[in-house]
């Protein structure tokens, strides 16, 4: 990875992170915390990775990306505008009745939306029938699934891990967002998840540890991802909830709460 | 009279459907050898996709190969579909409305032997209440096979209602089924049956019955639940004077709950229900589990007069 690229990536996120704080602010609710935990991830993918053409969301060979955690929504929407899905004034929109942007992401209202999610443990499977409508059609695309650690509670994760391992997806790679916290407190207080790393292997998919917040290291595990053949991968990627916005770091509170007006300034200063 | 099971009919149309649709996928969930989509996985063992026993998984999935652009029929039993997955289904398929048609079998009391944990008798009324969601419940292999070709046409999700146990088969090949649209089967004056999966053969046995005591007795098979030819409920309300509804399902929320709807609005007139009575059901063969419960000739022989003799008061 090149300084250029390194510097390019960097001001993305930042970009990304105002805007989720910006559009949570606005909204007067939301999920900033796992929104900006997921932000670099989300950077590297839109802005590095996945093959799309905007101007056409709905283009046959575009590569997927299932935003399984739907409360992060917003570091979607923000990804989306900045790439010019839809114009970056619309992020102020998010929550309000009539919106496209809905609270959690609704495919049939915004464009680069590519699954409806919100429910949470539901995307993966979603993500799964891409990669074998791919595999079927000997497409080339990539199909990329973000998680949530907590999320990882939910059984129906570990029936679609099961399945993706079995149809030897090598097309699909999920990351799971590792920030360690949920709504009721640190998951591994709530219901562990752990040993995250053993269960992935265990379920027969190729794992790969990384900091989520390391642009280089999320570049990498994806390079790797596409060259592993025969099985899925999965990015367990260490992140801080709340990153990037000093009161919001590590603090379970920051969940679903959003950042009132005289926070959002004091965000948007550390974040330039 | 000649009996198919409208899974058999389901199984054989798939695969007259798979060879000449290639965009159409199975996807089942260890049940193939019952539901019948294993000649599909048979004939086309490329996009045959078994699950295992995940069903919420087998929805999920099916979910994004419609997004895909494919036309997944996602079976397994009626019990599983609607109610091991029924989130799957409301979230991942029916609110983004998304290419997935869910047939599911085993529907019913008629599962027989393997008892109440099998037997889905409120699986119409959630599916029906969720938007987006069509709603079949064919009345025979004639037209099961219809609905299965029906069902791929139609753009968006569909729940298609299987049974079990060979059923008569009333209708000829020249029969059309159109999604949305009553049959009548039989015109009469003093009361009207409307009935939907295999209580339609026997609502024409009962208007046989009624014949012979000098009741005239029309037939309607409501075969698509939702959306409700509501046109052909209020005619129907309106030359009877009096309704009787019949179905494999509890009476609360199914097809009587959405004939009565339509009947209260428009044209009050007596609706009684032919159905479950908000119970479960037991272990015992079709034949025993439909007498047991009232799902019978005589029940709707007997409702018929009931509701003729309430028009008056």
């Amino acid at each position: 990875m090149n300084a250029e690229l390194r510097q390019q990536l960097e001001a993305k996120a930042r970009e990304i992170r105002k805007s989720i704080v910006r559009m949570t602010g606005a909204a007067g609710s939301g999920h900033p915390g796992g929104s900006l935990s997921a932000a670099d991830i989300v950077t590297v993918l839109y802005f590095h990775e996945l093959r799309l053409k905007p101007e056409e969301p709905d283009w046959d060979g575009r590569d997927r990306f299932v935003l399984s955690k739907g409360h992060a929504a917003p570091v979607l929407y923000a990804a989306l505008a900045e790439k010019g899905y839809f114009p970056k004034e619309e992020l102020l929109t998010l929550r309000k009745l009539g919106s496209r942007l809905q609270g959690h992401p609704d495919l049939k209202s915004l464009p680069g939306v590519e699954m409806s999610t919100g429910s949470l443990g539901q995307g993966l499977a979603v993500a799964n029938g891409m990669a074998l409508a791919g595999k079927l059609d000997n497409k080339d695309y990539r199909v990329y699934a973000l998680l949530g650690d907590g999320e990882c509670q939910e059984g129906m994760v570990w029936e679609a891990a099961m399945a993706a391992a079995h149809y030897r997806l090598d097309n699909l790679a999920a990351f799971v967002d590792h920030n360690g916290l949920q709504i009721d407190g640190p998951v591994t207080e709530v219901m562990s998840p752990e040993p995250l790393t053993d269960k992935w292997k265990a379920f027969g998919w190729h794992v790969l540890s990384i900091d989520g917040h390391d642009l280089k290291q999320i570049l990498s595990a994806i390079e790797e991802a596409k060259k592993t053949k025969g099985r899925p991968t999965v990015i367990i990627a260490k992140t801080v909830k709340g990153k990037g916005v000093s009161f919001m770091e590590d603090q379970v509170g920051w969940h679903g709460v959003a950042p009132k007006p005289e926070q959002v300034t004091q965000a948007l200063a550390e974040l330039e | 009279m000649t009996k198919i099971a409208t899974r058999d009919a389901y199984g054989k149309a798939l695969v007259r459907l798979g060879e000449i649709n290639k965009d159409v996928v199975v996807l089942d969930a260890d049940l193939a050898g019952s539901t019948k989509t294993a000649k599909f996985r048979d004939k086309y063992p490329e996009r045959f996709f078994n699950m295992g026993i995940a069903e919420q998984n087998l929805i999920g999935t099916a979910a994004g190969l419609a997004l895909s652009g494919k036309i997944p029929f996602a079976s397994t039993f009626a019990i599983f579909a609607t109610g091991r997955a029924f989130e799957q289904i409301r979230n991942s398929v029916a609110y983004p409305n998304l290419n997935v048609k869910i047939a599911a079998t085993h529907a019913g009391l008629t599962v027989g032997e393997d008892g109440a944990s099998h037997q889905a008798l409120e699986d119409i009324a959630v599916m029906r209440a969720v938007p987006n969601m069509t709603v079949i419940v064919p009345a025979d292999g004639v037209e099961t096979e219809q609905a299965v070709f029906a069902a791929a046409g139609h753009q968006g999700p569909v729940y298609l209602r299987l049974g079990r146990p060979g059923v008569p088969v009333i209708y000829g090949e020249d029969y059309r089924f159109e999604i949305g649209k009553a049959n009548l089967l039989r015109p009469g004056k003093q009361v009207g049956l409307v009935a939907a999966g295999i209580m339609v053969s026997i609502a024409l046995e009962a208007a046989e019955a009624l014949q012979a005591e000098g009741i005239d007795a029309a037939v309607l098979n409501m075969s698509t639940i939702k959306p409700l030819d509501e046109e052909a409920v209020i005619q129907l309300a309106k030359t009877t004077g009096a309704l009787v509804t019949a179905e494999e399902h509890n009476i609360l929320g199914g097809l009587g709950s959405a004939v009565a709807e339509v009947v209260a609005e428009h044209c009050p007139v007596p609706v009684l229900r032919v159905g479950v009575e908000d119970v479960f059901g037991q272990s015992g063969t079709p034949g025993e589990l439909l007498a047991e419960y009232g799902l019978t000739k005589e029940k709707i022989v007997e409702k018929a007069k009931e509701a003729i003799a309430r028009k008056s008061l």
